[in-house]
């Protein structure tokens, strides 16, 4: 959003309670994401970690607490946060270029300037060449640059991405993950992403938060400490090979099973 | 390249051979001919009435196409409102599908009776008939939409109306094509039922009267005309759908291509 200045905003959630269709999924749930953090949230499958970024997206509202970006109460208000869902969504009947043009259409611009601003930026999304084709004739890993693209444009502070390699094969999603680094180091993005995958966590994290609980058992979820992870963001290809990362995959592991 | 010469050779033979068997039945005398016209006579009607034929064609297109744009506007309004609220779509879903169970020919003689003679009463005949599959296909097309996209469109800011556009409308257009080229053979012969029963111009017309003064011949040439109107239509409609949809040509293609490398 243009009144929230993107180098100082972060993302702070303030004491969240949440639940779906009247059960209780995530209870007082607080952390802060600083400007230009990488943070990954950990948690198993129907832990409510979806849920917890709908809520931080401002898709539902929270039972109690806040959401902030910066100092804006953004708490059941979509449009102030990023969000990239599991699935890329893209709209099969609209080109790559106008399927990234999406954001700054709904904004007003007009199609030949959106356009003109994502020609700007499809070599950095190695989309170059590809912007006039659809969806369905795009591989995986293209599709998920397409989306990430489109996120990018919403030129809004925060990037919330919710398991966005796990449709990809595993070289590819290696691939993806280190170019994805690459990039939001140089734009300076901050971000937090979702996984189930522990490694791909440490692959990526500045820190990681785990949220452990199992709702459907009536065991509400809830945020059961965080790890920091010191080695930078270029050299974690050599750090996941080191006796370190599996220490720290034990630490994260045993939060899980907390 | 080999495959589309074969689709059109099957199809060809079987018409030729057909017409060919039917010409040698009524030239040796196996049916009478003024029962069944040989296909010969039919041609030579075509020909003689041509002016006739051309001019309450005419009639008979414009009360199909003014009352196919009014079924496909009724049709749009309906699914767009059965869409929006969930209310309308479950009080009118029972009512919509009540509609197409009355029979056309049973509703055309109310409609002349009330509407009298003009065009109206064929014109609301055709509306009548075409809106439902326009209505059951757009409703589906829009509901077909995957509820995350939406959520996706509110994270962008995108209001109720820019949703429509960018999200639902592209969805349904699929569908929507497809409830269209049905609608347009029901616009011709929906038309052509409501002339029989009353008018004063149109094929419908000319059918009755042909009929009762048993000219078989011309019966068949105007039976040719209908299906030829019908046909027509539904290939200017598949043409719009190609140009309105150029993702499905797109994409075809690439399926195509990637099909044929596998072949190699």
């Amino acid at each position: 959003m243009g009144d929230i200045d993107p180098q100082v905003a972060g993302l702070t959630a303030s004491h969240l309670w949440l639940s779906w269709e009247g059960e209780p999924i995530v209870e007082d749930v607080t952390f802060s994401v600083a400007a230009g953090e990488l943070v990954c949230l950990v948690g198993r499958s129907g832990s409510g970690k979806t849920t917890l970024f709908h809520a931080l997206a401002g898709l539902t509202a929270p039972e109690r607490g806040q959401v902030f970006v910066g100092d804006k109460d953004i708490t059941g208000v979509p449009g102030s946060v990023a969000y990239m869902l599991q699935k890329d969504l893209l709209i099969p009947e609209r080109t790559v270029q106008d399927n990234a043009a999406l954001p700054l259409l709904l904004k007003g611009m007009s199609l030949k300037e959106a356009r003109a601003q994502v020609a700007s930026q499809l070599d950095r999304f190695g989309l170059e060449g590809a912007q006039g084709l659809y969806p369905d004739q795009l591989s995986g890993g293209m599709r998920q640059r397409a989306a990430l693209l489109r996120t990018y444009l919403m030129d809004d502070p925060v990037l919330l991405m919710d398991e966005p390699f796990s449709a990809l094969d595993a070289l590819t999603r290696a691939d993806m993950r280190s170019w994805f680094l690459d990039l939001m180091s140089r734009l300076g993005l901050t971000c937090m992403l979702v996984t189930h995958d522990v490694d791909e966590a440490i692959a990526m994290a500045d820190r990681i938060l785990v949220l452990a609980g199992n709702p459907a058992q009536g065991q509400v979820s809830r945020l059961v400490g965080e790890v920091a992870i010191e080695c930078p963001r270029k050299d974690r290809g050599q750090f996941m090979l080191t006796s370190d990362a599996l220490a720290t995959k034990r630490q994260v592991l045993e939060l899980l099973e907390h | 390249m080999r495959s589309a010469r074969r689709s059109w050779v099957a199809p060809t033979v079987t018409v030729v051979a057909v017409l060919v068997v039917w010409q040698c039945a009524v030239s040796f005398g196996l049916v009478p001919a003024f029962l069944l016209p040989s296909p010969l006579d039919v041609v030579e009607a075509l020909i003689v009435d041509a002016p006739l034929l051309a001019s309450h064609g005419l009639v008979t297109l414009t009360e199909a196409l003014v009352g196919l744009a009014c079924g496909v506007a009724a049709g749009f309004g309906l699914a767009v409102l059965m869409d929006r609220f969930a209310l309308v779509k479950a009080a009118l879903n029972p009512l919509v599908t009540l509609s197409q169970t009355i029979p056309t020919v049973a509703i055309a003689p109310l409609l002349v009776l009330w509407l009298g003679y003009g065009m109206l009463p064929k014109v609301l005949l055709v509306a009548l008939t075409t809106f439902f599959p326009i209505t059951v296909a757009l409703a589906e097309g829009f509901a077909s939409v995957d509820p995350d996209a939406i959520d996706l469109m509110r994270t962008m800011g995108a209001n109720r109306w820019q949703i429509f556009r960018y999200v639902k409308i592209p969805a349904a257009a699929g569908s929507f094509f497809s409830g269209l080229r049905i609608s347009a053979t029901y616009a011709v012969v929906g038309a052509v039922v409501a002339e029989w029963l009353g008018g004063f111009d149109g094929l419908g017309v000319y059918m009755t009267r042909v009929r009762k003064s048993y000219s078989y011949d011309q019966m068949f040439a105007v039976i040719l005309i209908i299906s030829a109107l019908s046909l027509a239509l539904m290939g200017l409609i598949d043409l719009i759908a190609r140009i309105a949809m150029p993702w499905r040509a797109a994409t075809n293609k690439s399926v195509e291509v990637s099909h044929a490398s596998q072949g190699k």
